[in-house]
């Protein structure tokens, strides 16, 4: 049987890739991207847990998660889909009006 | 009892009138405001009239008549009533507050007829009548306090009645400072009282305080220092040395307030309040002590300084703090009823000295310097003669007021110390001396203003009335005593009696003292009166006979006639002492460096802070999502790390 840490490890790179990601990319929709590759990551780290403690509660939290993701990129994609329209680009450097 | 029972219509109906004219006078005329500010006075000296009549019927066990209206204080054990009381000595008090008080009212609507804030000036005149009635009716100490303050507020108020005068803001906040010391004294000794005795009213600490031990002689017990810290209050009110510096000062004010406030009623509150805890005094002898030789030594001191003023109405201040002097003198011996009797003679002779002299400067156009005037005897008769009269009081001319009373104090004082009765007569006969010059330097000589720039006039009836009035009283007040020069008893003293005879042995009434018809020889050829006649001789010698004396003496003496015009320089010692560092401190240290340093600093330093790290921090507000990104991760990975290394 595959050992637990192997799991870990691996769902640690990959949350280590998105947040990599999610800092050095400029497409939005890459970003986007590497924020469901870390909830991935994540959904991961729990489900080894969960097999490993013989406990359920891991599986159920994963269960959330895939649902707040389905919600979160149902809203946002639709609200890249309206930065393009607004601003004809997707790149996250353009997109600063927050400041001052 | 109808009115006996609704005692707080006394106070009350000054202070309607206060309320009305201060409130909705403006747009009425003089007269209006007149008559409501007189008849307010003039129905609560009728209501005291009323209370006499049904306390003289009492029967002696009701006395003193004690209304409670309402608990004012509550708090644990400590308990203070809104609680009026009268008893002999309230009736005195009353009497000559009311009654002294209506006759200035009216005296009042001829001096201040042309002056711009007559309103605000009969407004604040029956403020000040609402508290002083408070101050003696008060059945106890906190109440009484409660009146002492107002009074010194109206005191203040219309000492800097002219406020456009510097002089006069500047006297005004003199007096309320000089008082603050006299007040911290006695809210200190009420403080002490209420540790002491548990309660605050008099019908309880009284008799606890006469039924105490009494403290040993020449040392400081409870009851010493009690009666010590009530008798600052009592300096300070009543202008004792070292606190009496404000009372020439406050002749700033409208001669009429110097006659009600700064003579007749105000300023004899102190001794009031002494004479009303006699019981705590009598059993204090260090006390007693001290009240009797501050009491000489302000009478002597005071009519040194009056013998070479030149300005009226200074004369009239210093010769009440003399005489105030007495007073205490007489507390200080024992003979608290002497000390009450010279209070009423006074407020009588001293009260019309004012009101004359307020006369004179009308007649005179506002002149105060007594060297500016000379003969004015023909021109304003009524004047002169009720001055006379008033000036004979003073001087303890046999068969007038001031001589019975200023006669009970000095054979009280001669019985306790020969010291105090030598310097006591002795400043009876420089009191003749500086009224007599007074005189003599007003109406009598040559004249010496420019008849045609002075237009010298009588005053107008509602001035000389009052004039009249307390001219007669100056006279006949202190007849009540005179049969004890026959041998028989000192009516006045005999009615007091019930009020200190709770004090014990010590405060006997002096009746014991009568004797034979060879007493009244004695008595009218005695000392006080031998000195007063050479006062008088001296006074006349100076300044009828050979006019040139006084100023070749002036020279010959001239230190000490510095010493003296220069009113022994206290003044300026206290601006050096106690002024001016004061001054300095303020200015140096709490304004320049705790307000300016400290207290800005730290507000400016807030918003310095602020602003300097909001600056600072902006630029960190990019816009950039990236930025914002890192910087979580950043965080993520410290706390992180934090935690890990904490929990290894």
């Amino acid at each position: 049987m595959v050992p637990t840490s192997y799991f870990l490890v691996l769902s640690a790179v990959l949350f280590g890739l998105g947040v990599i990601a999610f800092i050095f990319k400029r497409n939005i929709l890459t970003i986007f991207m590497s924020i469901e590759l870390m909830l991935n990551a994540v959904n991961l780290a729990f489900v080894s847990f969960s097999r490993l403690l013989g406990q359920l509660q891991g599986q159920v939290f994963v269960f959330f998660v895939i649902v707040v993701a389905a919600a979160e990129a149902a809203v946002g994609l639709a609200i890249i889909i309206l930065i393009h329209r607004n601003r004809g680009t997707l790149n996250v450097e353009n997109v600063d009006s927050l400041k001052d | 009892m109808p009115v006996l029972a609704y005692l707080w219509i006394i106070p009350v109906l000054p202070l309607l009138g206060a309320g009305a004219n201060g409130i909705f006078g403006g747009r009425w005329p003089k007269n209006v405001i007149s008559a409501v500010a007189l008849s307010s006075t003039a129905l609560s000296f009728l209501a005291v009239l009323e209370v006499v009549r049904e306390f003289m019927g009492l029967p002696a066990g009701q006395i003193p008549a004690h209304i409670s209206y309402f608990t004012w204080i509550s708090a644990g054990p400590f308990r203070a009533d809104f609680a009026l009381q009268v008893d002999q000595l309230t009736v005195v008090m009353l009497l000559v507050v009311t009654g002294v008080g209506l006759l200035i009212h009216i005296y009042s609507t001829g001096y201040m007829h042309d002056d711009p804030g007559y309103r605000r000036f009969f407004s604040y005149l029956n403020l000040f009548m609402f508290f002083m009635l408070v101050l003696i009716l008060a059945a106890n100490y906190l109440l009484m306090f409660v009146g002492w303050e107002g009074v010194g507020l109206c005191s203040y108020l219309l000492i800097g009645f002219f406020f456009l005068k510097q002089s006069a803001t500047n006297a005004g906040n003199k007096a309320f400072w000089v008082n603050r010391v006299g007040d911290f004294g006695f809210l200190l000794g009420v403080l002490l009282i209420f540790r002491t005795f548990g309660s605050l009213d008099f019908s309880v600490v009284l008799p606890r305080a006469t039924s105490m031990p009494a403290d040993p002689a020449g040392q400081i017990g409870t009851l010493t220092t009690i009666a010590l810290l009530l008798f600052v209050g009592a300096a300070g009110k009543s202008a004792q040395l070292p606190l009496y510096v404000w009372l020439p000062d406050a002749m700033e004010g409208p001669t009429p307030v110097s006659a009600l406030i700064h003579a007749a009623t105000m300023v004899t509150a102190g001794v009031y309040m002494v004479v009303r805890s006699h019981a705590i005094f009598l059993n204090a002898p260090l006390a007693m002590q001290v009240v009797g030789v501050i009491g000489c030594a302000t009478a002597l001191f005071a009519a040194t300084i009056g013998l070479v003023q030149t300005d009226i109405k200074k004369v009239l201040a210093y010769s009440t703090v003399s005489q105030l002097g007495y007073m205490f003198l007489a507390c200080g011996v024992g003979a608290f009823g002497a000390g009450i009797f010279h209070l009423m003679t006074h407020a009588f002779f001293k009260g019309l000295l004012f009101l004359a002299a307020g006369s004179v400067i009308h007649a005179m156009g506002g002149e105060q310097d007594m060297r500016k005037m000379g003969g004015l005897r023909k021109k304003i008769p009524v004047t002169f003669w009720t001055m006379f009269m008033a000036t004979l009081a003073i001087a303890g001319a046999p068969g007038f007021s001031g001589f019975f009373s200023k006669d009970e104090i000095l054979n009280e004082a001669q019985r306790v110390s020969p010291v105090l009765w030598g310097l006591g007569v002795l400043t009876a006969g420089l009191t003749s001396f500086y009224m007599f010059r007074l005189l003599f330097l007003t109406f009598f000589g040559s004249q010496q203003y420019d008849e045609h720039k002075v237009h010298v006039h009588e005053s107008p009836k509602n001035m000389t009335v009052p004039l009249i009035i307390l001219a007669v009283l100056s006279v006949c007040g202190g007849w009540m005593a005179a049969p004890q020069l026959m041998g028989g008893v000192n009516h006045f003293e005999q009615f007091l009696a019930p009020v200190l005879a709770t004090a014990g042995a010590s405060a006997a009434p002096a009746a014991e003292s009568s004797g034979s018809g060879g007493e009244i020889l004695q008595a009218l050829l005695g000392a006080p009166v031998i000195a007063g006649l050479l006062g008088f001789l001296l006074a006349w010698w100076f300044y009828i006979k050979s006019p040139e004396t006084p100023k070749k003496l002036a020279e010959s003496l001239s230190a000490p006639y510095k010493l003296l015009s220069g009113k022994y320089f206290i003044d300026e010692l206290y601006a050096a002492v106690f002024v001016r560092p004061l001054v300095w401190i303020s200015n140096k240290v709490l304004w320049h460096t705790v307000d300016e340093r400290v207290i800005d600093g730290a507000v400016n330093g807030v918003a310095f802070v602020s602003r300097e790290s909001g600056d600072r921090l902006r630029h960190a507000n990019t816009g950039n999502i990236r930025s914002y990104a890192t910087w979580i991760v950043l965080g993520v990975l410290v706390f992180t790390s934090l935690l890990l290394w904490m929990v290894d």
